[in-house]
């Protein structure tokens, strides 16, 4: 993730009060490529749901270290959101619209479908006990210098 | 997130300000049921207007306040949604068991017919 672009990396305890921190950071990040007010909120919005997993399943009752790291390639984004916590048993499982391993909690299960709507590329390592990682991209249109002209 | 909760008769509404994700999604559901544990009121309005960001913790704090008022009886609505939250709702399938209104009025409306 360390080409030849911009990069950051971004380490917070896994809590809840961060979720909103770690969107609005990735946002800043990427508004170098001048996105549009939509494509920006699809970021926050993915970002959200992967730093949310992480607070939620990663260290159970504990708080761990969740890793945020983002590179600029051209006019795309790459993110990663790793943690070192108990890992995904079923990553086709968990993909599915609606699974939640926490019904008590009143999650709604659309966290990795709407990953996988809102960004261009979602993949998912994980390893049980070692965490997971979650890597997404998307690519930021470039803007017409004229509006309204072809 | 600020919640301002008005009752009007036999419904509840609920206007919400500011960004629904996990983090403020837990207060507002602990606000939200203690209102419906009352008995007072019967259906639920929510009015999105000055809702910043929502993510799908917000798609669960909805589908489980729908859950607990049509188990009593009662109907819930949705208004005023900002655009950059309409793509989330719709995703999640929302639209297709609970009404999106253009004012509370018209949720009001909603959510008397029977």
């Amino acid at each position: 993730m360390t080409g030849s672009g911009s990069f950051m990396k971004l380490e917070i305890p896994s809590r809840s009060e961060n979720e909103a921190f770690a969107r609005v950071v990735v946002a800043a990040f990427v508004s170098r490529l001048d996105p549009t007010l939509e494509e920006i909120s699809d970021i926050k919005t993915a970002i959200s749901e992967a730093v949310t997993n992480a607070v939620i399943h990663a260290y159970e009752d504990r708080v761990g270290l969740i890793v945020i790291k983002a590179s600029l390639e051209g006019n795309r984004l790459i993110v990663e959101i790793i943690d070192y916590g108990v890992g995904i048993e079923d990553i086709e499982q968990a993909r599915q619209p609606f699974f939640t391993s926490k019904p008590e909690l009143e999650r709604s299960g659309m966290g990795f479908t709407i990953m996988e709507n809102f960004m261009d590329e979602v993949s998912i390592r994980s390893e049980k006990g070692r965490g997971v990682a979650v890597t997404m991209s998307k690519s930021i249109r470039s803007r017409d210098p004229i509006p309204g002209l072809e | 997130m600020e919640v301002d909760l008005r009752q009007d008769g036999e419904n509840l509404i609920v206007r919400l300000t500011g960004e629904l994700d996990h983090h403020s999604a837990t207060r507002l559901r602990r606000t939200i049921d203690r209102r419906l544990d009352k008995g007072e009121v019967r259906n639920l309005i929510l009015n999105f207007q000055q809702v910043s960001f929502m993510d799908s913790s917000g798609v669960g704090v909805i589908l489980g306040r729908y859950r607990r008022v049509k188990g009593r009886g009662g109907k819930m609505a949705l208004c005023l949604i900002p655009a950059g939250i309409l793509k989330v709702l719709e995703i999640s399938g929302v639209p297709k068991i609970i009404p999106f209104m253009e004012s509370e009025k018209q949720a009001l409306e909603a959510v008397s017919q029977w």
